[in-house]
């Protein structure tokens, strides 16, 4: 779950009046602020039943669909934005998801836990998986079925032909644009289909 | 938590003819229906609940002297139920053609003087919705807050966001289909064909004989009953389980071996002695007809251009095989291209098609948020 200093951080990427799909949206959060405040529309897809219950009860669209199974229901660009926040790292099939969303959405924004961050690199140093608020799993117990890295996000970003229009790190809601690989607990990426 | 209490069916006539999608019309008819809660100053409050396929105009609510008629959605409508009606003033209408009330088989055909019998005209969904349209608007109503239904209900509720869509704001459609497949259309066939070629059937005026297709009404009503439920939930309920106590089987292919057969039988019997068979034929034939992409060359997105404005919440039960899942999904899609505010719930219940009268908590829990919604919309 995004908290709610990062959701701000990156609701601000998302242009005014925009058309949504927030992949993964959780409780709606992020939607209802951005109908609420940025006059955007759209709809979240969300799993969980809770979550279901909460976007419904906060009057944000939300489609109840697994993300495994592909974005079959939306056109090829037939969104402004295309959010996957927090979510990319629960999907199996999070190349094919990278490259859905940038086919739905003329604009995608990514982000997920950079496991590059300093502490987690000292704790592996030490011998032990990290356990901290942005990766607060243990190895054995983790729905974070991907980890990834800053970098490693350009180099797969760069395979798969998406233009990044932004990059930066954040850290309790603070944007990290100096050393975000090193810095940064979570990575948050802007791109578009090339 | 509490009912509605006792309510009183009231009739509305109609004396201009209703035209039918079949160019033929319905001449001087009546319609039964009830209302539930309080219709509020400025006629913003109105919910139509739609029936499906054998029940009626009685939502919610009971009889009085009659403790167990509860009306068949009566878990979800009723004081500060899902659809509340502290808030909303809820409409049940029964449809023509039916066998409840309204002007249906069983009823004269002042062209003949007889009952109509077969000749009562097909009716689709459709038809039902421009009669439900004329009495909602001598209840004085121009806008429904919503109109809700379950099944064959769903498809009167999209029905009416592509025929008023400028007299609804919200449509809730729950385990419906945006058209039955071919195996759908098979069940039914064999449906209709059990009561035609029952010999009390009488091509339809087996009233002036003074019997009952009672034979066909049952096998039709087995065959219907299967389809509702979800394989697991009838492996639940029955398995295997012997209808004797003995060890030993009866080696009978007539008798009554297991539970389940014990169990469709009583559900047919039941059926057959309350249900119309004109009334199952026209419609079974309504859902196989009601395909509103059929107009749009095939294309439902096109369908639900005019829905534009309009907004949805759709359900549908992930062991519903009768309408699966994925006909729910055609239906989002089709909004989703139209840029249609849309929510959709696909609830985890493993109850079959028949999980949209039972009150599965997740499935009420979207209902009721929902419904609170529309409610504070209005303000």
């Amino acid at each position: 779950m995004t908290d709610h200093d990062n959701l701000h951080a990156i609701a601000s990427l998302v242009p005014e009046g925009s058309r949504v799909l927030d992949l993964g949206c959780g409780t709606g959060e992020l939607l209802a602020h951005l109908q609420r405040d940025r006059g955007c529309t759209g709809y979240g897809i969300e799993l969980d039943d809770a979550n279901v219950l909460a976007c419904t009860r906060k009057g944000v669209n939300v489609i109840q669909l697994n993300l495994e199974e592909g974005l079959n229901l939306f056109a090829d660009q037939s969104f402004d934005v295309v959010l996957q926040l927090e979510t990319l790292q629960h999907l199996r099939n999070a190349e094919r998801m990278l490259l859905e969303t940038a086919r739905v959405g003329r604009i995608g924004i990514v982000s997920f836990p950079n496991f590059a961050h300093w502490p987690n690199r000292l704790s592996v140093l030490r011998g032990r998986m990290p356990v901290t608020k942005a990766l607060p799993y243990e190895w054995y117990d983790t729905p974070n079925i991907r980890v990834g890295t800053f970098a490693d996000f350009e180099v797969l970003a760069r395979k798969n032909g998406l233009d990044v229009l932004d990059r930066f790190g954040l850290q309790d809601g603070r944007i990290v644009r100096r050393w975000p690989n090193l810095l940064a607990n979570v990575a948050v990426f802007k791109f578009e289909r090339r | 938590m509490a009912s509605v209490g006792a309510v009183t069916p009231q009739q509305m006539h109609f004396a201009e003819p209703l035209p039918l999608q079949s160019g033929a019309s319905l001449r001087d008819y009546t319609l039964v229906y009830e209302t539930y809660g309080t219709l509020n100053a400025d006629r913003s409050n109105a919910v139509l609940v739609c029936h499906a396929l054998n029940a009626s105009h009685h939502v919610a609510g009971h009889y009085a002297g009659q403790p167990k008629s509860d009306g068949w959605w009566d878990n979800l409508v009723g004081p500060g139920k899902a659809l509340d009606t502290d808030h909303f003033f809820v409409i049940g209408i029964n449809n023509p053609g039916s066998c409840f009330g309204s002007t249906g088989p069983m009823h004269t055909n002042p062209d003949t003087g007889r009952p109509y019998g077969a000749d009562f005209p097909v009716v689709t969904v459709e038809d039902w919705v421009d009669a439900q349209a004329r009495l909602i608007k001598r209840l004085g109503i121009t806008q429904l807050a919503a109109v809700l239904g379950g099944s064959l209900g769903g498809m009167q509720a999209l029905a009416w966001t592509l025929r008023y869509p400028e007299r609804l704001r919200h449509c809730v459609a729950v385990a419906t289909t945006p058209s039955l497949s071919a195996q759908n259309i098979a069940f039914n066939e064999v449906a209709r064909r059990a009561i035609v070629t029952d010999p009390d059937f009488h091509g339809g005026h087996f009233y002036a004989h003074g019997v009952v297709p009672k034979r066909g009404l049952r096998v039709a009503r087995m065959i219907g009953h299967i389809t509702y439920l979800s394989d697991d939930s009838m492996e639940e309920k029955f398995g295997r389980e012997r209808k004797s106590d003995s060890e030993e089987l009866n080696y009978s292919t007539q008798d009554i071996e297991f539970q389940i057969e014990s169990y469709l039988r009583y559900q047919g019997d039941k059926f057959s002695e309350y249900f119309d068979a004109n009334t199952y034929l026209l419609i079974t034939r309504a859902l196989d007809y009601f395909d509103p992409a059929r107009a749009h060359g095939g294309d439902l997105a096109r369908a639900f251009a005019v829905a534009k404005g309009k907004k949805f919440q759709l359900v549908s039960f992930t062991t519903d095989w009768r309408f699966s899942p994925a006909r729910s999904r055609e239906i989002v899609k089709a909004l989703v291209d139209n840029q249609i505010d849309v929510s959709y719930a696909e609830i985890d219940a493993p109850h079959g098609h028949d999980a949209f009268l039972l009150d599965d908590p997740r499935y009420h829990g979207v209902m009721r948020a929902y419904f609170e919604r529309i409610a504070q919309e209005e303000v």
